[in-house]
């Protein structure tokens, strides 16, 4: 079995245990771990792989965080909101993906933030659809007749199924040409057309489809907290999505999953130390990347080759890298 | 009909003008040269063919059809790859995954490259290719991790990637030592007459009057003189052009 393999079934059997075991909170900072797993491989599809910078991740979770919740409130199921909000999202996503066409690097930090802080102006001025800074509350958790996922346990269960979904998903796209293209465009776009890559199609793509997971993480994002208003959805939150990404490490598969449990779990743990614990986490923030700057994926590495160092000497990876 | 016309074309940069009004063709399985001084627009040439950049004026057609101001994608995808004067490669990307990429987007629809995984006709293709070149060993290595040579040797080979009908080598021997030299001269000669045509921008004289029947000479932008090597050799204007009067 290879490497990705091994540790997704490991991980996945991991999860399903731990609904059993955990209380409440803990559970709570597992499921909104899980969501933003879900966020962070988006965001990794286009910075990390694409290289196309994107300063508007939560702007793309908002679609789906209120696709679900307005639609929640007039009786639509679930999951049509769901579907909604990911299909608004990826438009979004194409939408966006036009000015990475003519503008890179910084510039497209600029655009990209310069979205999101018009989207968040939308959500909270547009007062008869989006309950303006009161938000919506009491958004209603996925039931499919007599099975409700209404409990904590039963809802982590379902956010797990569609992260499952989204890990598999992204993993047959970034192995596919798709994904070597991609790649292709981040380490040199120019030669990448010099040799037929359309350029135009590939960086619209890698807009889409990370904003349609963005899209997906916020539908599932807005019934686990059961309340949300623009607040949620600010430039600080996409920025904390950078951090996922690049704390885990830039265009590697695992990245996304690690870096996002770091920035969720490091805080719930340091809360205990009262004021001093932003302190203590921006700390750790800085000394993981002077000592790992390609994301703390590298210790990940290290452990699997030591742990197969003395059974065969090759060590070739099996996520798309 | 020529196999690659090129009619009149110029690119001017604000008010520099690298290319003015040059006219060219190139038959079906030959070999030509461009030579030229520093600064005389043969980069620039292969740059409006290949649609790196847009020429301000003139017309490029290749096997009859118009390609002028096509975009980079589009021209490669109608059967012209080139080199670089300065490697082009996916450094972060291993020496296959490159060859690949040069593979991939030729056939097929956008979806079919998602939906479709075999590729086991470029994979071999990508194997052959590289023992073709002597770098076989080199497969699973990251690109930015080959010398300079080997990187060397990395470009040309995604250019035939594709089976390309024309290639443009931007200086192929630039930087290159006299072993690896004689090696691809070699290369592009037996190619060549397998039936691929070249045209070839180089500084080394002896490598350009070794391959190319035909050479064509640019300076500041203008085409000065064409003929054998022989002609050239012998052209007072081409030594005007290098030496200065």
């Amino acid at each position: 079995m290879t490497r990705g393999r091994l540790s997704l079934v490991a991980l996945l059997a991991l999860a399903v245990a731990l609904s059993l075991v955990l209380d409440q909170y803990k559970l709570y900072v597992v499921s909104l771990t899980l969501v933003y797993v879900i966020l962070a491989i988006g965001l990794n599809l286009t910075l990390g792989y694409a290289g196309q910078i994107s300063l508007c991740h939560a702007a793309f979770m908002s679609f789906g965080s209120y696709a679900v919740a307005i639609l929640g409130q007039r009786g639509v199921a679930f999951e049509v909101g769901l579907v909604v909000g990911v299909a608004i999202a990826f438009a979004w996503g194409l939408v966006l993906g036009f000015p990475a066409l003519k503008v890179k690097h910084h510039y497209l930090a600029m655009v990209t933030l310069g979205f999101n802080i018009i989207v968040f102006l939308v959500l909270r001025n547009w007062e008869s659809l989006t309950g303006g800074s009161f938000g919506i509350s009491n958004v209603a958790r996925p039931a499919w007749g007599p099975i409700s996922f209404k409990s904590d346990r039963a809802f982590y269960l379902y956010i797990l199924a569609w992260a499952a979904i989204v890990v598999a998903s992204a993993y047959w796209i970034l192995t596919s040409r798709w994904g070597r293209a991609f790649r292709a465009i981040r380490e040199n776009e120019m030669r990448a057309e010099v040799v037929g890559v359309n350029i135009m199609n590939y960086k619209l793509m890698a807009f889409a489809i990370g904003a349609a997971y963005a899209g997906m993480g916020g539908a599932l994002f807005a019934p686990l907290l059961g309340y949300i208003d623009p607040g949620a959805f600010t430039l600080d939150r996409s920025i904390q999505f950078l951090m996922m990404v690049v704390l885990g490490g830039l265009g590697r598969f695992e990245g996304p999953v690690i870096g996002a449990l770091v920035v969720t779990v490091l805080p719930e743990v340091l809360r205990g130390s009262e004021g001093l614990y932003l302190i203590i986490y921006a700390l750790a923030v800085i000394l993981m990347m002077l000592f790992m700057p390609k994301g703390l994926v590298t210790l990940w590495d290290l452990a699997w080759r030591s742990s197969r160092s003395t059974t065969s000497p090759s060590t070739s990876s099996a996520s798309p890298r | 009909m020529a196999f690659l016309e090129i009619d009149n074309l110029s690119k001017h940069f604000f008010r520099l003008s690298a290319l003015n009004r040059v006219s060219l063709g190139v038959e079906p399985g030959e070999l030509l040269g461009i030579i030229g001084p520093n600064g005389s627009g043969k980069t620039t040439l292969f740059n409006c063919i290949t649609g790196v950049l847009s020429p301000s004026d003139g017309q490029v057609r290749f096997r009859g059809e118009d390609i002028t101001g096509r975009s980079a994608d589009a021209v490669y995808r109608r059967g012209i790859a080139r080199t670089f004067q300065l490697i082009q490669l996916f450094p972060e990307m291993t020496v296959m995954e490159n060859l690949l990429v040069a593979a991939q987007e030729k056939k097929g629809t956008l979806l079919s490259r998602l939906l479709h995984r075999e590729e086991a006709e470029a994979t071999a293709r990508a194997v052959a290719l590289l023992e073709f070149l002597g770098i076989a060993g080199l497969t699973a290595n990251l690109a930015s991790n080959l010398s300079y040579g080997q990187q060397k040797l990395l470009d040309f080979g995604m250019a035939l990637m594709s089976d390309p009908q024309l290639i443009l080598l931007d200086e192929p021997m630039a930087g290159v030592n006299p072993t690896m030299i004689k090696n691809l001269v070699g290369h592009i000669l037996e190619l060549n007459a397998r039936g691929y045509t070249f045209v070839v921008i180089e500084h080394n004289m002896e490598v350009v009057m070794s391959l190319c029947r035909r050479i064509v000479v640019l300076s500041q932008g203008e085409r000065i003189a064409e003929g054998t090597p022989a002609e050239i050799a012998d052209n007072p204007l081409v030594l005007d052009a290098y030496f200065g009067r």
